[in-house]
């Protein structure tokens, strides 16, 4: 099986690489358009600022590639942020394979969110073999409501989607390379669609 | 919803974990990989790998001890110890440190933290506070603790934030290696000043400690080393107590 991890310059990719190591799958970091429509399955991560990430993407001609893709494509964090339509952070237009916006906390929470939720309400092939309420390790200021798409919810200050699907394109707004035997459980998962 | 993080903190020097009270008589407590993988395994939320003679001595912090860490476990760590630029901090995320911690290169240069914050997003970017009181007013203290500055704690703590700190984790060194309980009192005031998570340090002796620290003072994490790696406090019963008290964590 060939994994790629898309390599835009923005994000630690090294985690991810580890993961998926730890699982006994070797990744290729690229940002090459053919290598990575050959892949049986992409990793899109990402951490940072939506703006500059959406810059790199364009600038590395990822923008219209990505959405075009047929392969299951697993957006990670920012990643996950990034598929949407359009995001408050920087007021980005984003690759729009969800028709979904992203928003900015309130402030009447600390931003960024940083730790360990449990995780709700979960569909799909992606949580199999996971539990309801399991814990994932979440990073970031920003959120997707809740939607149609949703497949994972969690709660801070309101409930939001902590995963979404569509067609070959999941998101996780987790990072499950960091959140111990379930999260790699769900990497796992990913891998097997 | 959000828990409470139990961190365990391994102070590195020369490749190995070193607990010290006061930060002065290091004594050796294990293999940092080793420890590493074990704390994953007994539940800490996450890891803090402080190479705490780099300041002093003017390392920069082992990258491939870094890397070897990140393979081996599967919950976040941060990486410190004499950080001072923009490379540095590349560098460990490339080797796969998921967030930093900067100590007084941001003192001494507080524009640090609005460059690291902008390059790499605020959200990987960790600044740590040392700081005791003199004449009952906190003071911010460099290399370790032991050069004191004028600066006072909580201003800079509201700064920080302002300057795009993801997080902070505060050291009380009048606490520190006393195993007399965190300093709540200062963490309570400036958990009610930012509007960023806020890691206790400095103080931990036994499991009520824990308990008062976020009853006392809200904070997001508390952090803790040498009673950790010499099984003094257990994770996992740590946790079951705060859990007891009503306390959400990650069990």
């Amino acid at each position: 099986m060939k994994i790629v991890i898309i390599d835009y310059g923005a994000g630690n990719v090294q985690s991810v690489m580890f993961a998926l190591k730890r699982l006994g799958y070797n990744a290729t970091l690229s940002n090459d358009a053919d290598e990575v429509r050959q892949a049986d399955k992409v990793i899109f991560p990402g951490v940072g600022h939506a703006k500059s990430a959406m810059n790199q993407l364009v600038e590395q001609k990822l923008d219209c590639l990505i959405p075009q893709l047929k392969q299951p494509v697993l957006g990670v964090c920012l990643g996950m942020q990034l598929m949407c339509a359009y995001s408050g952070e920087g007021e980005t237009k984003c690759l729009g394979i969800f028709d979904l916006e992203v928003f900015r906390f309130s402030e009447e929470n600390k931003i960024p969110k940083i730790g360990w939720n449990n995780i709700v309400g979960l569909e799909t092939p992606l949580f199999k073999k996971v539990n309801e309420n399991e814990f994932m390790y979440f990073v970031h200021s920003y959120y997707v409501p809740l939607a149609k798409e949703t497949i994972a919810q969690a709660n801070y200050g309101i409930t939001y989607s902590a995963a979404i699907h569509k067609d070959n394109f999941y998101g996780c707004q987790f990072h499950p390379e960091k959140s111990g035997d379930a999260g790699e459980q769900i990497l796992k998962n990913f891998l097997e669609l | 919803m959000l828990t409470k993080r139990i961190i365990s903190c391994l102070d590195i020097k020369n490749g190995r974990t070193v607990k010290g009270v006061n930060f002065v008589d290091l004594i050796d407590a294990g293999d940092p990989v080793e420890l590493a993988k074990l704390y994953s395994k007994e539940g800490a939320d996450e890891l803090i790998f402080l190479d705490i003679s780099a300041t002093e001595e003017k390392r920069k912090t082992l990258l491939d001890l870094v890397s070897r860490v990140g393979e081996s476990i599967n919950i976040p760590f941060t990486v410190g110890g004499g950080i001072s630029s923009i490379e540095d901090v590349d560098l460990l995320l490339k080797a796969g440190a998921d967030k930093v911690s900067i100590n007084s290169a941001t003192v001494k240069n507080p524009d640090l933290i609005n460059q690291l914050a902008d390059k790499f997003g605020s959200q990987c970017i960790v600044v740590a506070i040392d700081a005791k009181q003199i004449n009952g007013k906190w003071k911010v203290h460099l290399v370790g603790g032991k050069v004191p500055t004028e600066i006072d704690l909580f201003e800079w703590a509201v700064d920080v934030e302002k300057r795009g700190a993801g997080e902070i984790l505060f050291t009380s060194m009048d606490n520190d290696g006393t195993k007399s309980g965190f300093a709540n009192e200062a963490l309570a005031k400036m958990n009610s000043l930012v509007n960023i998570p806020i890691i206790a340090s400095g103080g931990a002796g036994n499991i009520q400690h824990f308990v008062d620290c976020f009853q006392e003072s809200n904070v997001d994490a508390a952090l803790a080393a040498s009673i950790f790696h010499f099984k003094e406090v257990e994770i996992i019963k740590l946790k079951k107590e705060l859990k007891n008290n009503m306390i959400a964590v990650r069990l």
